[in-house]
C-alpha cells in the first residue's frame, strides 16, 4: 500500500504573525517555521496504516526552500521518502492553486491513500483536502476521527457539527484527519539518523505539467485589498473573588443588558 | 438585478438562523435566492427573510454522500443563473462545499467572512482576530462562506417562489458514501455556533460532574455549552462542543469562560466574541487578556452564585 501524506510548513503557532507590507502575504521570513501541528497527526496515521499493511509512506510538501525541513521532519518520524514541490512561481499561491499543484503531482504516482491534516494553522481554510478530492474525482473522506482500511475500501468516522457520520469510499481515497485520531510520535534518535539518508525528490513546477500562470500570487482568484490590525479593545475589569464574585458578574451582565 | 444564491442550512428539518443571516446579507449584494437541498423544509421563514426565489432539490439521495451532491446542485445553479455571488455558512462542511464549488465553477473563494459590502468585498478577521482583512474575489463567481452570528437576521418579506430543481449527480460526488449518521443529543440548548450566549468549561471544571454547574449557568441564560479541548479529550463533554482551532468557531454576544487557561488554539475559536467574561483561579491565566470582566476565583463558588443571582434578577 502506497500512502502520500501532505505536510505544510507554517509559522510557529505561538509566534506573533504579521503580513508583509509589500503584498499582504504572510511574512514567513520573520517567524520560526514548523510542521503544521495538525499534519503531525496525518503523518502518524499514515505510519500506523502503513505499518499495519506493509506499506510505504511518502511525505509531500509544497513550499519555499526551507519547507524541506518539514519533509525531513516527516522522514524523521518514519516516512520512507519525500517530495518537495518548490518553485519561485508558487509564492503566494491560494488554496485553489495549492490543491491544483498537489493533485497534479500526486495523481499518477499510484497512491492508494492521500492523507492530509484537517487544517493549516496559518491559512485556516480547511479546504485543500476537499479541493484535491474534487480535482481527482476520488472519495472525500475528511475530518476523520478513525480510519479503517479494508482491502480496497476505506472507512472513516467523519466528525460533524451534530456528532459523526460513518463514511466509506473506494481507494484511492483522499483522507483528512482531526487531532483526536491519534498521538503523534516524536522522532527517535534512530529516526533522526535514518532520515538523513532518505531520499527527497524536488519537483519544479514545469515537471508537474502546470503553467506558471496558473499559480502564485498573480493567479490568485481573490485579492486582499487591505489589512489592518484590529483596533485595540479597551482593557477589561479584573477583580478577586472575595465571596461576591458571582454577584459582581451578574451586576456587570445586567449593566450590559444581558440579563 | 442578479441573484445571490444562499445555501440553506437546516437541522432537524428546520431552517437554521445562519441561513436567515445570510439572506439578510445577500440583499445588500443582489436579489436573494435560497437553495435548499432537502425535502420537507418549510419555505415560510426563507420568504420572510427576503428570498425572492427558493430553489429546492428534494432527492433523498442528496444527503447520502459527503459534500459532493450539494456542490453539484450549486454548480448547476451557478451555470444556469450566473449569480452575483454564492453565500454559504462557514461551518466545516460549508467551507468544503465552497472549496469544491470554487474548483468546479472556476471561481475564487473566501472563507470565514464576517461582513460583505455591496461590491462583494468581504471582511475577514484573521490570526485569532488580531488583523482585519478586506478581500475580494477577482475571478468567476464570488463564493463566500460567512460565519454564523456575524450579522443580524432582519425580516424583509419577499415572494419566496419555490422552484424545484433536478440535480445530476456527478461520479466524483457519489464516491464517498454516508453509511450511518449519528446525531448527538442537543439537550434542548441552542446550537453552539449559532448561540447568542456561550458558557464554556475547561480542565478547571475537574470532571464530567463538574459540567453540571456550567450547564446550570448556561440554562439560566438560555445559552449553549462549550468546552476546551482539555475537557473534550478527557471525555467530560462531547467533542462537538469543543471551541477552538480544531473545534467550532463561535462569535456570540457573550462568552463566559470557566476554568479555561486561554491557550492560543482555544482563543482562535472564541476571540471574536463581543463580550467576554472569565472565571479562573489563576490570576496569570492568559484568558484574562481577553476579558471584559474577569473574576479571579474558584469557579465552584463563583459560578453557582452567578446562576442564583441571574435567577433572582430574572424573577
Ligand atoms: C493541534 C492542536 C489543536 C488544538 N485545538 C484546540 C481547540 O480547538 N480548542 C481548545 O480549547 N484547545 C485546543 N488545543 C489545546 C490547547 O493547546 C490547550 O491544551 C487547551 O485549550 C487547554 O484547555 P484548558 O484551558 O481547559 O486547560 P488548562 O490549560 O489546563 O487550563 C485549566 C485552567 O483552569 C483553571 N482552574 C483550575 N481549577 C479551577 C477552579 N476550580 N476554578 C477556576 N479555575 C480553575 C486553571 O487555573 C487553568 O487556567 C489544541 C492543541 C493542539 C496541539
Ligand atoms: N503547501 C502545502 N503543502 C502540502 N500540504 C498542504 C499545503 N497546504 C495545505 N496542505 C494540506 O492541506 C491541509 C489543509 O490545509 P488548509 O486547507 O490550508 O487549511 C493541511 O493540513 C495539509 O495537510
Amino acid at each position: 500500500m502506497k500512502i502520500a501524506v501532505c505536510v505544510k510548513q507554517v509559522p510557529d503557532t505561538w509566534a506573533e504573525k504579521k503580513l508583509s507590507d509589500s503584498d499582504n502575504t504572510l511574512d514567513r521570513a520573520s517567524v520560526e517555521a514548523v510542521m503544521n501541528e495538525l499534519d503531525e497527526y496525518a503523518v502518524e496515521e499514515a505510519l500506523l496504516i502503513s505499518e499495519a499493511n506493509d506499506g510505504e509512506v511518502v511525505a509531500v510538501s509544497m513550499g519555499p526552500e526551507r519547507a524541506e525541513e518539514t519533509v525531513r521532519k516527516a522522514l524523521q518520524m518514519g516516512a520512507d521518502s519525500g517530495i518537495h514541490i518548490h518553485d519561485e512561481s508558487l509564492k503566494g499561491s491560494d488554496a485553489l492553486a495549492t490543491s491544483l499543484v498537489l493533485a497534479e503531482v500526486l495523481k499518477d504516482r499510484g497512491f492508494d491513500l492521500i492523507i492530509f491534516g484537517s487544517e493549516s494553522t496559518d491559512a485556516r481554510m480547511s479546504v485543500v483536502p476537499a479541493m484535491v478530492a474534487e480535482r481527482l474525482g476520488r472519495p472525500q473522506l475528511t475530518f476523520a476521527n478513525k480510519v479503517d482500511v479494508d482491502g480496497g475500501t476505506v472507512k472513516i468516522q467523519r466528525l460533524t457539527d451534530y456528532g459523526y457520520d460513518e463514511v466509506e469510499g473506494a481507494s484511492p481515497a483522499v483522507v483528512s484527519v482531526v487531532e483526536k485520531i491519534n498521538e503523534p510520535r516524536y522522532p527517535s534518535f534512530k529516526g533522526i539518523m535514518a532520515a538523513k539518508k532518505k531520499p527527497i525528490e524536488t519537483v519544479a513546477l514545469a515537471e508537474s505539467g502546470i503553467d506558471a500562470g496558473q499559480v502564485g500570487l498573480g493567479a490568485a482568484w481573490s485579492e486582499v485589498a487591505s489589512a489592518a490590525p484590529r483596533p485595540p479593545k479597551a482593557a477589561g475589569v479584573k477583580i478577586d473573588d472575595e465571596g461576591a464574585g458571582g454577584s459582581k458578574i451578574a451586576e456587570f451582565l445586567s449593566e450590559q443588558k444581558f440579563i | 438585478m442578479s441573484e445571490v444564491l444562499v445555501l440553506v442550512e437546516t437541522a432537524d428539518g428546520a431552517v437554521k438562523k445562519v441561513s436567515l443571516e445570510l439572506l439578510t446579507l445577500a440583499r445588500g449584494i443582489g436579489q436573494p435566492a435560497a437553495v435548499v437541498a432537502e425535502a420537507g423544509i418549510d419555505p415560510a421563514s426563507l420568504a420572510e427573510y427576503g428570498a425572492e426565489t427558493i430553489y429546492v432539490a428534494e432527492a433523498a439521495e442528496l444527503n447520502n454522500y459527503v459534500v459532493g451532491p450539494k456542490v453539484d446542485l450549486l454548480a448547476q445553479l451557478v451555470a444556469e443563473k450566473s449569480p452575483a455571488a454564492v453565500l454559504i455558512p462557514s461551518t466545516a462542511e460549508g467551507k468544503e462545499i465552497a472549496g469544491r464549488l470554487a474548483v468546479r465553477a472556476n471561481s475564487g473563494v473566501i472563507t470565514d467572512a464576517v461582513a460583505i459590502a455591496a461590491d462583494g468585498t468581504a471582511t475577514q478577521s484573521i490570526f485569532g482576530g488580531s488583523i482585519i482583512v478586506e478581500s475580494k474575489v477577482s475571478t468567476g463567481t464570488p463564493i463566500i462562506t460567512v460565519r454564523p452570528n456575524s450579522s443580524p437576521a432582519e425580516p424583509a418579506p419577499a415572494a419566496g417562489t419555490v422552484v424545484p430543481v433536478q440535480v445530476e449527480l456527478s461520479d466524483g460526488s457519489t464516491a464517498a458514501k454516508v453509511t450511518n449518521r449519528v446525531v448527538a443529543e442537543q439537550g434542548g440548548r441552542p446550537e453552539l455556533a449559532e448561540a447568542a450566549v456561550v458558557v464554556s468549561g475547561g480542565r478547571g471544571v475537574g470532571g464530567e460532574d463538574g459540567f453540571g454547574v456550567i450547564e446550570a449557568l448556561a440554562d439560566s441564560l438560555g445559552a449553549a455549552v462549550g468546552a476546551s479541548r482539555a475537557a473534550t479529550d478527557a471525555g467530560w463533554y462531547p467533542h462537538q462542543y469543543q471551541v477552538g482551532q480544531t473545534g467550532k468557531t463561535v462569535s456570540p454576544n457573550l462568552y463566559i469562560a470557566n476554568g479555561i487557561s486561554g491557550a492560543i488554539q482555544h482563543r482562535a475559536g472564541m476571540q471574536t466574541s463581543k463580550t467576554i467574561v472569565v472565571v479562573n483561579k489563576d490570576p496569570e491565566a492568559p484568558i484574562f487578556e481577553l476579558a471584559d470582566f474577569g473574576v479571579v476565583g474558584d469557579l465552584f463558588s463563583v459560578v453557582p452564585q452567578l446562576t442564583d443571582e441571574i435567577k433572582t434578577r430574572q424573577g
